[in-house]
């Protein structure tokens, strides 16, 4: 008789049950954040497209303290899914060499991040001039 | 040196016997420079010479001893008990069905290996009076980090998808065919792509990464699984492009 029964084991909460995989979930999950601001910006094209009064209250309900708050909080977890879509770019990049050298991870994901606090300041600035 | 004593967990499991695994405790007098395995080794011989488990070259190079130390894949001969004050808790490796004890079914892993076609098939056949097949260092270059796999399957355990739907090809497979399609002197690249692309191949993976983080031979298979999704997209789209190209 054969008395081999090997023993298959459940896979039910398995992102709980370590922290890499609790990161994971977490920074996954800021992605909805992203898709959440791309309809709010959707919403203000519709708005436009409605007319000067339309697009006038959009602007309002925009000031609103609780439109003010929610943006506060898109802004943090888009920032945070940015972060870790640059530290897992090493990792998704053909191997990349300078002078002969492999560049190394660390610096892949550095020079994104500085790439994207650049850029932010630049649109900052822009929109600074544009609405003084 | 002095000895302390450590509380080993230790995964049991009998098929004869047990209904489902379940946790032993042993006492494990231990010192600085013992390992895990070292530590499994004394159960066997001095507490309990039933435990099953695998292992061989205590040198990290033969890829046998790998298991969950504490719920991270390990392997057991290059993780030191002083690093598990008080309690350590070691375990089968995740996602594989568990044979006896500490010892995993590798069934499923060996004909993916077997399938990814693990070895050069020369691009132009060439006689032996012609010499050697002749490679740059560069050329070396673009897969040596990928020939460094010992075939532990740390990176299977570290792979939710895997654990979650075992028709994925997987980290380690996945890196080892990136590492034959990237050497000069093979030609079957278009053969193995065809599993790259298929149902179970790269797109079932979701850029988790934590296989990379857990290889003890800094492999990066996530890298290999990434770099194919890419390639695998382009040979999709080309494919209108070039009257040859073939994707499945």
């Amino acid at each position: 008789m054969n008395k081999r029964r090997p023993y298959v084991r459940p896979m039910e909460g398995w992102w709980r049950k370590n922290p890499y995989f609790i990161e994971y979930m977490v920074h996954e999950g800021t992605a909805l954040f992203v898709a959440a601001y791309a309809l709010v910006l959707l919403i203000g094209v519709v708005r436009l497209a409605q007319g000067e009064a339309a697009w006038k209250a959009w602007l309002t309900a925009l000031q609103s303290p609780l439109s003010v708050f929610a943006h506060l909080i898109l802004l943090l977890a888009i920032g945070y899914h940015s972060y870790t879509w640059f530290k897992i770019m090493p990792r998704t990049l053909p191997p990349l060499s300078l002078g002969g050298k492999r560049v190394p991870g660390g610096a892949i994901t550095a020079t994104g991040l500085i790439a994207v606090a650049l850029a932010s300041l630049a649109l900052l600035a822009l929109a600074w001039r544009i609405s003084t | 040196m002095t000895e302390q004593i450590i509380r080993m967990e230790v995964m049991r499991y009998r098929p004869e016997q047990d209904e489902a695994p379940w946790l032993q405790s042993f006492d494990v007098p231990y010192s600085d420079d013992m390992s895990v395995l070292q530590g499994l080794n004394y159960i066997k011989d001095e507490l309990d010479e039933s435990l099953s488990f695998r292992w061989s070259c205590r040198m990290a190079i033969c890829g046998s001893c790998g298991m969950m130390v504490d719920g991270v894949p390990k392997l057991a001969c290059k993780t030191f008990l002083r690093d598990y004050p008080g309690t350590v808790r070691v375990e089968a490796l995740h996602h594989f069905p568990i044979e006896r004890d500490l010892v995993v079914v590798l069934d499923d892993f060996m004909e993916k290996l077997e399938r990814i076609q693990p070895y050069i098939i020369p691009r132009q056949e060439q006689a032996l009076s012609e010499g050697e097949y002749l490679q740059t260092p560069t050329q070396l270059e673009r897969y040596a980090q990928f020939s460094s796999c010992i075939n532990c399957l740390l990176c299977y355990a570290a792979c939710p998808q895997y654990g979650l739907d075992s028709s994925f090809l997987g980290p380690g497979a996945i890196a080892l065919l990136h590492r034959y399609n990237m050497d000069s002197r093979d030609g079957a690249s278009e053969q193995r792509m065809e599993l790259v692309a298929a149902e179970e191949g790269v797109f079932h993976c979701t850029a988790v990464g934590y296989c990379s983080e857990v290889c003890p031979k800094h492999v990066d298979p996530a890298n290999a699984v990434n770099l194919n999704k890419t390639r695998a997209a382009g040979d999709y789209f080309l494919r209108f492009a070039k009257p040859k190209g073939r994707c499945q």
